[in-house]
């Protein structure tokens, strides 16, 4: 067999919105292949992954939890990606977010250095140093891609084992909890170090009210701002970006900067607002998975926001699918890999007729 | 004395056994390189040539046959990536980030039935006389089956690439797909060939470590060696005999992490296995400064061919 691929004259805007959708459907499908071989009746499998999780309110609440991470790292990967800049290192810098805000929560227990000032001052703290230090973490990629020209692709990737060790290490080491039993996590938050909850009942906390405004500052910026418009042509047109004086090392710090310090803020909502405590592993994979996330949206920042909802729900799906189905939480990544690839494909057809031939060498 | 000579044999054996699996993927990594794509699915391919290699072996009883089903699964997992990067034109590095997550999910679906599962790991080469002689003779003589074939591996790939017609044709495609295509070269039927071949090597290299490092298999338990294996071949070059040196450099960073983690130095445990990442972002920091005229890179690397009929 033979696939050509030949490149189509116009690109159509609605191809364009279709192709996630299609991805989605198709990747769906094969995953009910997939549950069928376990022997599964696929439909009942569907049921469980992405109708059942829509129908209660807790359950739409925890959607919006889970996706608040999703969809703040995904944003700060669409101004990297769309540089051509390949920070996989997501991971990291929010496990690195989540241990320097953490460590403030820590600081502040039981009330110390809250007699002057009070509390009020400790979440803002937080979550500012939190973003600060994904963003530290980031630049060190950047740093290294702008004056050695290492491979930032490797270098934050490898980052993320070394950011996991640390927190692992503090955990275990001098920010156990004296009172926890031996067991490796911190003391639990004070209310002062805690995202508010939105709603009376359920984990809905106000991350998710951040998380929405930097979607739409996002959206401004890649729309109506110079900047927005250099990050683009970075990456759509490198040769062009270059005469027309475009500074790419400052553009490659920027853009790592901004996707470093939101990746950091999600990690810092992730501990003050979900687990409230730090423990050894802080994270499902969020900054991974918030790659499929960036590519489902297109890379764009509403986009992004659907795509983080839709992966979201696999999330809870696949925890229920694992109780109810006995379906490993793996299955979850399987999809998700298969979602990715399907997105890639899929947006093939938005710039190529693709035709399969039978027969014929190249 | 003889003691002394004992342990040093002894750090030498762990420094080569850990360097194997890098060793193996890594070559096989070089040469999809060197035909200009970028697979960064080695870490997902390992993993689940790992997961499949034990299951098979555990089931059929032969080391063998599970060395071989772990290279045909990650020789499937790369004719997928071959199918979206080079059949239809994908970006190469999201794809690859694709397989390996795909990768990860997978081999635990497939292993999960076998945790806890123990067999013995491959045998060791026994040549009486040879494998006795001192400090060198377990090291050259008495290794498993895995570790000769990475050796062979280095020897034919070099050999491959720079004394043989096809492999100046497979680095011409790594460096101008255009001008190769120009002249009439299969391009694509190359790159899927050799993208094949690394899915083959990271299967056998992830085999390794349920077959032969340890005698079962555990969760994700490449823990980054496909990625260090990536950053192997930036760092040798894309040479094959300089990833030799690289792997043992690795292997030697992971042995002294074992070591002084059994002595137990006054040094937090977590610094000493952050030690091989550590140390995998200073070679590439090292490399660059040697390398200050220019990167050894494949021209292409990376870059999508669409043939402009």
């Amino acid at each position: 067999m033979r696939i050509d691929l030949e490149p189509r004259q116009n690109i159509s805007r609605s191809r364009e919105l279709m192709a996630p959708v299609a991805a989605l459907v198709i990747a769906i499908l094969l995953g009910g292949v997939a549950v069928a071989l376990m022997g599964i009746s696929p439909l009942e499998a569907f049921r469980i992954y992405f109708v059942d999780p829509l129908t209660n309110t807790t359950d739409l609440q925890e959607i919006a939890v889970k996706a608040s991470p999703l969809v703040l790292i995904a944003v700060g990967l669409a101004f990297c990606y769309r540089a051509n800049l390949w920070n996989i290192g997501a991971e990291g810098q929010f496990v690195i977010g989540g241990t320097v805000g953490g460590g403030i929560a820590i600081l502040t227990h039981n009330g110390a250095y809250q007699s002057v000032w009070g509390g009020g001052w400790i979440l803002p703290t937080m979550l500012l140093f939190g973003a600060l230090g994904g963003m530290v973490y980031a630049l060190i990629p950047a740093l290294l891609k702008v004056k050695l020209g290492v491979s930032e692709i490797l270098s934050s990737l490898m980052l993320v084992y070394v950011a996991q060790l640390i927190l692992d290490y503090l955990i275990r080491g001098p920010w156990r909890d004296p009172k926890g039993f031996n067991f490796p996590q911190s003391v639990p938050f004070d209310a002062e170090a805690t995202l508010p909850l939105l709603l009376s009942s359920g984990r809905l906390h106000f991350g998710v009210i951040i998380t929405l405004i930097v979607v739409v500052i996002a959206a401004i910026v890649f729309a109506r701002t110079m900047f927005g418009y250099q990050v683009r042509v970075v990456g759509a047109a490198p040769r062009a970006a270059q005469f027309s004086g475009f500074k790419s090392g400052r553009l490659t710090y920027a853009v790592f900067a901004i996707s470093g310090a939101l990746a950091g803020l999600a990690g810092v909502m992730e501990v003050s607002g979900q687990i409230g405590q730090l423990q050894p592993s802080i994270s499902p994979g969020y900054g991974f998975t918030a790659i499929i996330v960036a590519f489902l949206g297109r890379l764009s920042p509403v986009g992004i926001l659907i795509g983080g909802l839709v992966l979201a729900v696999t999330y809870i799906g696949g925890e229920f699918a694992q109780v109810s189905l006995k379906i490993p939480q793996d299955m979850t990544r399987v999809f998700q890999g298969l979602l990715l690839m399907c997105v890639l494909a899929a947006d093939v057809y938005t710039r190529y007729k693709v035709h399969f031939r039978i027969g014929a060498g190249q | 004395m003889t003691v002394d000579l004992h342990l040093i044999e002894l750090v030498l054996i762990t420094i080569v056994t850990s360097a194997t699996p890098l060793l193996i993927a890594a070559v096989g990594e070089l040469v999809v390189e060197r035909a200009g794509v970028l697979n960064l699915g080695v870490e997902g391919m390992m993993v689940v040539g790992a997961s499949v290699g034990f299951a098979v072996a555990y089931l059929s009883g032969s080391t063998l046959i599970g060395a071989l089903a772990g290279i045909a699964a990650g020789m499937a997992l790369s004719a997928l990536f071959a199918f979206l990067a080079i059949g239809l034109a994908t970006n190469q590095v999201a794809t690859g980030l694709a397989l390996t997550i795909f990768g990860l999910g997978l081999s635990n679906l497939i292993g999960a039935s076998f945790v806890g599962q123990k067999r013995d790991p491959a045998p060791n080469l026994y040549i009486p006389g040879l494998s006795d002689i001192p400090l060198i003779g377990k090291l050259v003589f008495g290794q498993d089956a895995f570790i000769y074939c990475g050796v062979a591996l280095v020897f034919a790939v070099s050999w491959y690439l720079f004394k043989t017609r096809a492999g100046l044709t497979l680095r011409a495609v790594g460096e101008s797909h255009s001008s190769a295509h120009a002249l009439g070269v299969p391009v694509r039927k190359i790159r899927i060939l050799a993208v094949l071949f690394g899915g083959g090597c990271a299967g056998l290299a992830g085999a390794f470590l349920p077959l032969a490092d340890t005698p079962f298999w555990s969760p994700g338990m490449t823990a980054g060696r496909g990625w260090i294996a990536l950053a192997l071949v930036v760092f040798a070059s894309w040479r094959p005999w300089r990833v030799v040196w690289g792997a043992l450099l690795f292997g030697g960073a992971t042995m002294i992490q074992l070591h002084l983690q059994a002595l137990g130095v006054g040094l937090p445990g977590q610094l000493l296995s952050a030690l091989p990442y550590l140390a995998t972002i200073i070679a590439l920091i090292v490399l660059s400064i040697r390398d200050r005229r220019g990167s050894a890179a494949p021209a292409a690397l990376g870059v999508p061919f669409v043939a402009d009929r």
